[in-house]
Order: C-alpha cells, then structure tokens, then sequence
C-alpha cells in the first residue's frame, strides 16, 4: 500500500535519509563566478589534460564521485548503489564514469533535472530499506552540449540574449539512513514527481520559458499535497531557468495564488555573474542545480543559514532531432525538500 | 477521427498555451534580441570585412594582377585569414558581435567549414573531419548550386 504518499504527487519519507555528505567539480568560467570558493575542485580547462570533452566530463563525474567518498571517509565496495546521468547521447558519462568506479549502477535521464530525480530516487532506495549508501551524481559540459545539441563551438553564430550558458559540473551527493548517522545533517524528507508538461514553446535557445511551466506546476503539486506554503521554506530553488525562466515563474506562481517573492531564487541565476561574465541569461545543465545545491546551498545549512530547502530540478526533455522536426519542448520538474535536523524524528 | 470531447481538450490546451506563450514573451522583454542595433552592426562590420577584401584586392593589383584575376587571389586570402581566426578562437567572438555581419561574407562561410573540421577532429580523419566538415556550410553549397541553376535557367529562357 503506498502509505508513504502524499496527495498525487509527492513521497514522504518515514525515516527521512540524510544527505551525508557532497562533492562539486567545475570548470574554469564557473570557478570564476560568484560561488567559485564553494566549490571542491575547479578544473583549469575545459578539457583538464583529456584528450576530447566527453573523456573530461566522465572524467568530472568519476573525480566527483570519488571525493565524495574520500570526504565521506567511505569505501567503494561499501556503496550499494549509483545513480547518475547527463546531457549526452546514451548518457555517456554516467554509463562511463560507472564503469571506472564499478558501483551497481542505475543511469537515469531527466535533462536537467537529473540532479533532483538521482537524489529523490536514492532516498528512496534508502528509506525503502533497499540501501545503506547510495551514490547520486550528475554531470553536464558546455563543449559537449554545444557540440551535441547546437553548434560547433568556434562557429560564430549569433546566439540570442535570452540563451544560457551550460555549465561545466559535475555533483554528487552520498544519501545514507539515519539510523548510521543520527546527528545534525540535512535530510531529505519530501520528494515530489514531476509531470512533463508543454506549452508549445519551440525555440530552443528558450528553455527559461520552456521549463518554467513544468517548474511552477511541480511547485505547486508540492505546496498542495504537503499542505505547506513557501513561507514554509527558508529557500525555494530552481534548477537552471536562469533570468527569463524566473521571471515567467514568480508571475505564473503568483497567478496561482503563491506568493515568491522574498524566498525564492534560481540555480542558474546564482552560478555565475552576467554583468561581467558572457553567460547571456545565466547557467543551466545537469551541472548547474547539481554544483550550486551541492556546494553552497549544503554549505549554508551546515552553518545553520538555512534550514529547510526546497530544490526544484527543471529539464528540458528535446532532442537536436525533436526539433529539427519542429516539435515543441517538453519539460519536466521534480522537487526534493531538504531540511536540517537531529535525528530521523521530523 | 477525434471525439469532440478530445477536440476540446486540444482547444483548451491550445488556448492555455497561447495564454502562457503571451507571459513568457512579456517577462523576456529584458532578454529581447536588439533588432535594430544587430543590424546596424551587421551592416557596419559586413561592410568593413568587404573594405578590406577590396583593399586586398588593389594590394593584388599592385602585384601585377589583372582586376578580373584578382577576385582568387583575394578571395583565398580571405578565407585563409577567417580560418586562422576560427582557429584561434576569435571568430565565434565576432559572430556574437556582429552576427550577419561576419556570417554572410565568404569569411563566415570559411568559419562554418573550419569551426566543424576542428570541432569533429577527435573523431577522425574520415568519419570526424571529412564526413562533418560541411555539415554547416553544406547547406549554402546545395542551395548555392541550386539558386544558381535556376538563375542560369531563368537566363536561357527568358533573356
């Protein structure tokens, strides 16, 4: 019986899992941006001594990973399960990554809100008492996205101001039961499923405005099935709808009678600074949601500047095929409630 | 055929995505693409790279060239520079800047070709490079050649 379910959407966790521990790894532009500092690791280059991008990005997650578990004092064999994807074309990274690490492994896709989906399904493998530590990762890089999904990179096309820069990142967070870690440590209590959702935009330099409505629908199924408000939450994060897609979300949250004015902020909007870098309207990727929640979002609630959180992964599901053919984007959002606390008791 | 009770739905939908498409386009307006100063750049920066194919040109001349020969020769040297450029890093910076500007003179044609021959390198010779390298420019070939045609075509039959 799903007695852990909460109205249509959203998971309840009886003994909230705790998010023990995370590991960020950026490239260079985003090392350089406002959260530089927050970050574990941040790579000179966009290809770190590989010899292509991809081998980078794999390279990233596999760096990622392993400094999680080096930070968590955890070893490999220890690891029940991984979970991870990405942006590339039969998730190669993840797939790539997990062969080097060899940890059971789980790839999973849901653009960029793969970062949200990984850590939502391994608290669940945790509190279904399926796993003792389960490995959540993701990776994006903007030499592999470009490449895949738009232009070679040194073609000069003119890209759009309503356009995001995809972040160089890799994330990975170490889910673990409560009973093994009793103590304060942020945990993951509610995780709220996503539906794809499409309003008919097409151009694919948009995705703040192809994102937006999935993320707004998934806030509120949140709100509703949790009886809560976003008052509730110290901070509201999305993933990467960057400065168009913020916008589109605090009107359409609004219309709907939620007020997001002084709690809520984007991912893609923080990650770097657009007055000084050439970022356009701001990051997006896999990575992006990944870096930002896992470096300073986790940093802040270990220092008790926030206590309970709500991220909202946003992904646009196209494919350079999809749109060629002049189809619509659709997106999808999931939403993980994060919050500090002794104990699993909540 | 679609019930009624479907071709509502569809409606509805289509109204709600109307409704949403008229927010989104509101609340980009700070993120709108500048039409006009994009043109005026394109214009000035399209118009600069043609001065310098000229001057490149009365340098060929100077050297003894014909003008009817010179074109070659400059033409060469033009692409010979965008992909240096392309190489270096520079030319995507300038295509942001300038956009049509350095996109439709043969210098952005050179930029296509040698930005998708760098970028498919580390697959190969054959399948990276060879089979990408117009992937871009492919498409200017084809309806270069084809427009061509049907220009030499109108000629035949009407002047």
């Amino acid at each position: 019986m799903a007695n852990k379910k909460l109205g249509a959407q959203t998971l309840q966790f009886n003994r909230p899992p705790v998010l023990l521990e995370a590991a960020t790894v950026v490239g260079p532009l985003e090392g350089q941006g406002p959260l530089g500092d927050t970050f574990d690791v941040i790579y000179p280059d966009q290809l770190n001594g590989q010899k292509s991008w991809e081998a980078c990005e794999r390279g990233m997650m596999k760096d990622a990973v392993k400094l999680l578990l080096d930070k968590a004092k955890l070893s490999v064999d220890r690891v029940d399960f991984m979970l991870a994807g990405d942006l590339l074309n039969q998730l190669i990274s993840g797939n790539f990554a997990a062969r080097d690490l060899a940890i059971p492994f789980l790839g999973i896709y849901g653009a960029c809100s793969t970062m949200v989906e990984g850590l939502g399904l391994a608290a669940m493998l945790v509190d279904g008492d399926y796993a003792d530590y389960v490995v959540a990762a993701t990776s994006s890089h903007y030499g592999t996205s470009e490449r895949q999904y738009r232009f070679p990179t040194e073609y000069g096309a003119q890209r759009p101001p309503y356009s995001q820069t995809t972040v160089t990142g890799s994330g990975a967070g170490l889910v673990t039961d409560s009973t093994y870690h009793p103590g304060r440590y942020p945990r993951v209590t509610h995780f709220t499923v996503g539906k794809v959702m499409d309003r008919g935009i097409k151009d694919p330099y948009d995705m703040g405005s192809a994102m937006a409505p999935a993320a707004a629908d998934t806030l509120q199924r949140h709100f509703v099935d949790t009886d809560r408000t976003p008052a509730d939450y110290d901070l509201i994060l999305t993933g990467d709808l960057a400065s168009v897609g913020k916008k589109i979300v605090i009107e359409l949250m609004a219309l709907a009678g939620y007020d997001m004015g002084q709690n809520y902020d984007d991912c893609g909007c923080r990650i770097y600074n657009p007055d000084k870098q050439p970022v356009f309207a701001g990051g997006s990727g896999c990575g992006c949601s990944a870096v930002v929640t896992y470096g300073s979002i986790l940093h802040q609630m270990r220092e008790g500047k926030l206590k309970r959180i709500l991220v909202a992964g946003t992904g646009a599901l196209l494919s350079p095929t999809t749109y060629q053919q002049g189809e619509s984007i659709p997106c999808i959002a999931h939403a993980v409630a994060i919050e500090m606390s002794e104990k699993g008791a909540l | 055929m679609p019930s009624s009770k479907e071709k509502n739905r569809t409606k509805r939908e289509q109204a709600l995505n109307q409704e949403y498409q008229a927010i989104a386009k509101r609340q980009q307006k700070d993120h709108k693409i500048p039409v006009l100063r994009n043109l005026l750049v394109a214009f000035i920066v399209g118009g600069l790279i043609c001065v310098v194919g000229q001057a490149i040109s009365n340098l060929f001349i100077g050297l003894g060239f014909k003008p009817e020969e010179a074109g070659n020769p400059t033409v060469a040297t033009l692409i010979l520079v965008a992909a240096v450029l392309t190489g270096l890093g520079v030319y995507d910076v300038l295509g942001q800047f300038a956009g049509a500007g350095s996109a439709v003179p043969v210098t952005g044609f050179a930029n296509a070709v040698v930005s998708a021959a760098l970028e498919f390198k580390r697959e190969g010779l054959i399948l990276g490079v060879g089979a990408k390298m117009f992937a871009l420019a492919g498409p200017v070939i084809v309806y270069g050649t084809v427009t061509a045609f049907v220009v030499g075509l109108v000629k035949a039959l009407l002047l």
